[in-house]
């Protein structure tokens, strides 16, 4: 006579599941560069617009603050462009391609082992000066992108590839305006 | 024959087809994760590109504009993708500039631009964290101080549609053969740069990416034998859609059938009413040559004589909101038409010919001045058939007539408004 034995119920690892996963390395920056074309390609293609970013965080900073002060938003003409009257910011295509983003970086994060907390940053700095640091360069980074009507991905990126010029003088300023530094806050880096 | 792309579905996304916001999130995916799969979500990945240690970033961007350009201006080429269709992102150089210097600075700061901090953030990187939060805040900041410099912001170096084609005078398939070649050049200058400062071992390099660099080449040089379409084959894909008869029936129409049918060609009566037409933005271009303008023209009518109508088309494309109309106007209706076809075939919207030319509108509107007077026996056409006292430009009665004398006036209508994609279109718009 056999005794039927129960198999031992294992809940479900969700710590391993997203954060045990194997380690790999970065695609051939060539190869991403190539799969990075062919999403721009199809944006283009498909929808006669390119890539974004910023504009989507934008958009929702201007959600935020039509819902506090509708009144100051409708005095404001930047602002009003976006969320003026019965306008809904974020009425707009670039606040499902951010949502994608986010879901997509997290994706390939997980999938390939590099999900976890840590923060990058050069070996002569601390951890809160890195923190600090990235805070300033997001906040100069923000204002920047604004006044340039884009950032890296939705005016150098989409700009560039169908010949704005306006956008080719961006993306070398941009270069330009990190090489000038550089040498001055290597210490952060290097 | 119509472009079949992009589909005019996604311009925008909307409540009525929610599988546009699902086509967005899905191009959005792979943006996210490409630039995760790149490495682009490690600041220090991204800073040793300006110490020429990696130059990761630089080889990715470009490796994913000249990719993207070459297959969309081979499907240009081809009669696929409608160029005018696409956002280009309009040109406002010193803004663009300036803008651009803060952001690099901020880049070597902060160690991400705006897409690649998203990617950091979402994989648990913290210093990405406080650049996206840090980001907020400068964008946030930015909203509320743009209204103290608007004026130097909305002006700053503007230029319009401006693409390197057009700014070069070059066919679209030579100047992307030529940023393939500074791109190809680029690629080997990092690869040296890797070698001598980031001591890297180039012999384990995959040899694929020669084949790339050929195949990359091979077809930029089809896209120079492809060529661009011409002002004529643009003008013959343009399509127009009008509601006929009593049962509004819709037809589409080609431009030389709109042409044909008088569907493009609106009487005095109606250009005056639109003048008035708070809804809408009227602007008058005559095309006539500067010494007939100075002669007599309407009121507000700018001279843009029609050999230089094609150099303020670029303009004309980003410049005006979309309840923006044209009105191109000569003596008579040949050289206005000839006008209408560079506009139409560039893509410009909502543009319309003044029936009957300056002649005609002159006949309708003449009685306000009795000392305009017709001229016998001129027939050739494009010529100003009245007699002008003095040269006076817009400053006869006929030339703004009285509102008040003219309110109620009769005319079949013919302007349709046809919006165009919105300014704020753009990636990061």
């Amino acid at each position: 006579m056999t005794v039927a034995t129960k198999p031992q119920k294992k809940s479900f690892d969700w710590r391993a599941f997203f954060l045990n996963r194997p380690k790999k390395d970065y695609i051939h920056p060539y190869l991403g560069g190539f799969l990075l074309g062919l999403v721009l390609f199809a944006a283009f293609f498909l929808t006669g617009n390119g890539l974004g970013a910023s504009g989507g965080l934008n958009r929702m900073i201007v959600a935020v603050q039509d819902v506090v002060a509708p009144a100051h938003v409708d005095s404001n003409p930047y602002l009003l462009k976006m969320a003026g009257g019965d306008k809904n910011p974020l009425d707009d295509w670039i606040i499902p391609m951010v949502f994608g983003a986010l879901l997509g970086g997290f994706v390939g994060g997980w999938q390939n082992g590099r999900l976890g907390f840590e923060t990058n940053k050069g070996p002569q700095i601390s951890t809160r000066t890195r923190w600090a640091m990235a805070f300033a360069g997001g906040l100069i980074m923000g204002y920047g992108a604004r006044m340039a009507r884009g950032c890296t991905s939705g005016l150098a990126l989409s700009g560039g590839a169908v010949l704005s010029v306006g956008a080719w003088a961006f993306m070398f300023s941009v270069f330009a305006g990190a090489y000038a530094l550089a040498y001055f806050v290597r210490k952060l880096w290097l | 024959m119509e472009y079949p792309f992009p589909l005019q579905i996604l311009q925008t996304v909307s409540a009525d087809a929610p599988w546009t916001y699902l086509i967005f999130a899905l191009i959005g995916f792979g943006f996210g994760y490409v630039l995760e799969l790149a490495g682009f979500g490690n600041s220090k990945k991204l800073a040793a590109q300006f110490y020429f240690r990696e130059l990761t970033v630089l080889k990715v961007m470009f490796g994913a504009i000249v990719t993207a350009m070459v297959l969309l201006f081979t499907m240009i080429g081809l009669g696929i993708l409608n160029y005018e269709a696409i956002w280009v992102n309009p040109t406002y150089l010193w803004s663009g500039i300036l803008g651009g210097l803060i952001m690099g600075v901020g880049f070597i700061v902060g160690g991400f631009c705006p897409g690649t901090s998203l990617v950091s953030a979402m994989t648990g990187k913290i210093d990405g964290i406080f650049f996206v939060l840090g980001g907020l805040v400068g964008i946030f900041l930015f909203g509320e101080t743009v209204p103290l410099y608007d004026y130097w912001w909305q002006t700053a170096g503007f230029l319009g549609r401006l693409t390197i084609p057009d700014w070069l005078g070059l066919p679209a398939g030579v100047v992307v053969t030529i940023i393939i070649a500074m791109a190809l050049f680029m690629f080997w200058g990092s690869e040296q740069l890797e070698r001598i400062i980031g001591k890297r071992d180039m012999s384990r390099e995959p040899k694929l990416r020669l084949y790339g660099a050929v195949a990359l080449f091979a077809v930029a040089f089809g896209t120079i034998l492809i060529g661009s379409p011409s002002l004529e084959q643009k003008l013959e894909r343009t399509t127009f859609t009008r509601e006929i008869g009593i049962e509004g029936a819709s037809i589409k129409f080609s431009a030389e059938e709109l042409l044909a049918n008088r569907l493009a060609q609106v009487s005095p009566a109606e250009v005056y009413h639109t003048m008035f037409d708070n809804g809408l933005i009227t602007v008058l271009l005559d095309v006539r040559p500067e010494a007939d303008y100075n002669l007599y023209h309407l009121n507000n009518a700018l001279n843009v004589p029609l050999a230089q109508i094609p150099t303020v088309v670029p303009q004309l494309q980003s410049k005006h909101s979309p309840n923006t109309v044209y009105f191109v106007m000569s003596n008579d209706e040949v050289d206005a038409t000839a006008a209408w076809r560079i506009l139409v075939g560039s893509g410009v919207k909502n543009v319309y010919i003044l029936e009957g030319g300056l002649n005609n509108w002159i006949a309708f509107f003449g009685e306000d001045d009795p000392e305009i007077t017709p001229l016998a026996g001129v027939n050739t056409p494009e010529q100003l058939r009245y007699d002008f006292p003095a040269v006076l430009g817009s400053r006869y009665a006929s030339c703004y007539p009285n509102p008040q004398k003219w309110e109620k006036l009769e005319f079949e209508p013919i302007i349709k408004l046809e919006l165009q994609r919105d300014q704020s279109g753009g990636g990061c718009g």
